[in-house]
């Protein structure tokens, strides 16, 4: 019975750090595209990087390379997560 | 040799390559036609996944639409490639490890009805379908192109291919076939996108290329948005769109990525959970590389055009431009009769009308690469087109066979019947494909836009709120699903269907176009189940064990058998 609760308990807490880290990355995700590429992208088209306006960057380029970041650092922070709380296959 | 004969020659190489996979990997049991065996390496599936998911809008057509669109197509670029974060984070790893085959699968069991399971059947026909006849419509432009048939031959051939390895071969035929797509379409993609930006900017890598200078040491951005101010166009790096319509179209595009079954279901042909989250990785970079080229390709494409062919002199026009003439892509009408061509916005004194499509089918004439790459152009539209009509016809020979016979009208079939079927479902699934190829309803190009939202509408509340809330019952799901699929579809047929003449910013609620509907459907389809489902009882135990079930990783082998 002890177990089952101590299980119970390592479940709701593992379940928390993954929410904890999703929505840490899920806030990078809106930042890059929707803030960076659509609402501030006028003010962040007065900067350049060579040829390209920064915010036209990030709408057409830099929120795809984001987006890629994202889950592979998901995927390595996830398995790592797993085996912290023993829930890995 | 000549462009015709190097294209029979490569597109008869690659279909026999999709054939000879087939064969090999022809299903043997159910498991094996819907998800695989589950047996796919998340490379594999990856790879899949991309092939899948670019149809010929994607390789032929999205250039082009964002060389005309400017910045107003990077809706396009974040909307469907921003769809992955949301699968890789909140759906592909719980959904493999519910271990099932089908999305309707899932929403029946989670939410212990066969009337939500019902409901999610006909969302998953009725979107797969909308989204594959335009698919089956693009094979027959592509052969009738290159291959100099007609159309509707161009159809049937798309269709007796397609039959042939997804009905001998489901999901595992697919998946292999759709690796070696993959390879075909991108290669086809890239060699003339990075030879252009070689002659254009001296920089190999298209990426880099469309932000660097020109010969004259310019920048190539610059110099594309004063060539359109100049002839009356906005900038090319600014929009026209109101940041209101950006950000809910790519809202709509995320969200409806992600709730696609056919893009879903992918995730459930991994051996692991852990695989599923990487396959979502992978899949992502395999699509990036092709999606961060396009936007490159269409700056590109808007700069030869413009230089090549405005202000020019009809009778020196280079020869591309002649070739694609008679093909009606590009057409030239010497209104003010000086002998010269002048390109303007204003459509009374514009005297060029260039078709979209043109930017990437030139490419390879525009760089003066040799026939075979022309032709391999052709063979990579095919299987951008064939591949993701393999995959939606997949799902809805799925959604019949086993969502509505075995789990609904005849639970007792045996396994075996159940596969004869799913093969049935998925050559009746073809000609209702192809009936729609051959006669496209007039509005083929409306209804991509009709798939994302209900998808986004429907499918992504109900599966997210399956996972991350133990709450969410079915009277809550069922209603969400409802109305979020009755307001989206109520407002795309409004003003896509009835009323044409209104579609625009004068009309729109709050400003949001159509396309971007399906994210105000999503918002109302959460805020309905969430009250729904306060005044309704809690789903019962079992169904709240299921949720802690799979929200842990360990264990996904075994829970793809019961």
């Amino acid at each position: 019975m002890n177990n089952l609760k101590q299980e119970d308990h390592s479940r709701s807490a593992y379940w928390r750090a993954n929410i904890k880290i999703l929505a840490g990355l899920l806030i990078i995700w809106f930042i890059s595209s929707f803030l960076l590429g659509i609402v501030f992208v006028k003010e962040l088209n007065q900067f350049r990087m060579g040829g390209f306006k920064i915010g036209f960057w990030f709408a057409q380029q830099g929120s795809i390379y984001v987006f890629l970041l994202i889950i592979f650092y998901y995927v390595w922070r996830m398995n790592k997560l797993d085996k912290e709380f023993d829930v890995d296959e | 040799m000549d462009i015709l004969t190097w294209t029979y020659i490569i597109v008869g190489l690659t279909f026999t390559l999709y054939i000879g996979i087939a064969i090999k990997t022809r299903a043997s049991s159910t498991k094996e036609f819907y998800i695989a065996g589950g047996g796919v390496s998340p490379l594999a599936n990856g790879i899949a996944t991309a092939a899948d998911w670019m149809s010929a809008a994607s390789f032929i057509s999205m250039a082009g639409l964002i060389s005309f669109m400017g910045y107003d197509g990077s809706v396009y670029l974040m909307g469907w490639t921003g769809g992955y974060v949301l699968l890789a984070l909140l759906l592909a790893p719980y959904l493999r490890k519910f271990g099932k085959y089908t999305v309707p699968d899932f929403v029946g069991d989670r939410y212990y009805s066969q009337t939500a399971r019902l409901v999610a059947v006909v969302a998953a026909i009725f979107i797969s379908f909308t989204y594959v006849a335009g698919q089956m419509r693009g094979v027959g432009i592509v052969f009738s192109r290159f291959l100099e048939v007609d159309i509707n031959t161009g159809v049937v051939i798309g269709m007796i291919i397609v039959v042939f390895y997804a009905v001998l071969g489901g999901m595992k035929g697919i998946t292999y076939t759709q690796v070696a797509q993959y390879c075909v379409l991108i290669f086809a993609y890239m060699v003339p996108a990075i030879f252009i930006s070689l002659q254009l900017t001296g920089n190999p890598i298209p990426q880099l290329g469309f932000g660097g200078t020109l010969n004259d040491g310019t920048y190539l951005l610059d110099k594309v948005d004063g060539l359109l101010t100049e002839l009356g166009f906005i900038a090319y790096t600014s929009g026209s769109k109101e940041v209101i319509d950006m950000f809910f179209i790519t809202a709509a595009l995320m969200v409806g990525t992600a709730g696609l079954p056919h893009v879903i279901v992918r995730f459930f042909t991994v051996p692991k959970v852990k695989d599923a989250r990487k396959s979502a990785g992978y899949a992502l970079l395999f699509i990036a590389i092709l999606y961060s080229t396009a936007p490159a390709v269409g700056v590109f494409g808007i700069y030869n055009m413009i230089t090549n062919i405005n202000g020019q002199k009809i009778e020196s026009l280079p020869t591309w431009v002649q070739n694609w003439q008679k093909t009606g892509l590009i057409t030239i009408e010497d209104k003010n009769q000086d002998g010269m061509i002048l390109y303007q916005k204003d459509k009374v004194k514009n005297e060029l009308t260039i078709d979209k499509d043109i930017m990437v089918l030139a490419n390879p004439e525009i760089a003066g690469l040799p026939n075979w790459v022309v032709a391999l152009v052709a063979a990579g539209g095919l299987a951008a087109a064939l591949s993701t009509a393999a995959g939606l016809l997949l799902v809805i020979s799925t959604a019949i066979s086993r969502d509505l016979l075995k789990n609904a009208l005849a639970p007792n079939i045996s396994e075996k019947s159940e596969l004869l079927y799913a093969r049935m479902a998925a050559i009746f699934a073809v000609i209702v494909a192809g009936y729609f190829g051959v006669n496209p309803p007039g509005f083929v190009a409306e209804v991509v836009a009709f798939a994302f939202g209900l998808a986004a509408a429907s499918f992504f509340p109900v599966i997210i709120m399956g996972i991350f809330s133990k709450r969410m019952n079915k009277e809550g799901a069922i209603a969400g699903m409802i109305i979020g699929l009755i307001f989206t579809l109520g407002y795309l047929i409004y003003f896509k269907l009835m009323n044409p003449e209104l579609n625009n910013k004068d009309y729109w609620w709050f400003g949001i176009s159509p396309e971007g509907i399906g994210t105000l459907g999503m918002i109302l389809n959460f805020v309905v189940s969430i009250i729904v489902s306060k005044f309704t009882p809690p789903p019962p135990k079992h169904i709240q064990d299921l949720v802690e079930e799979i929200r842990i990783p360990r264990g996904a082998t075994s829970a793809i058998i019961h």
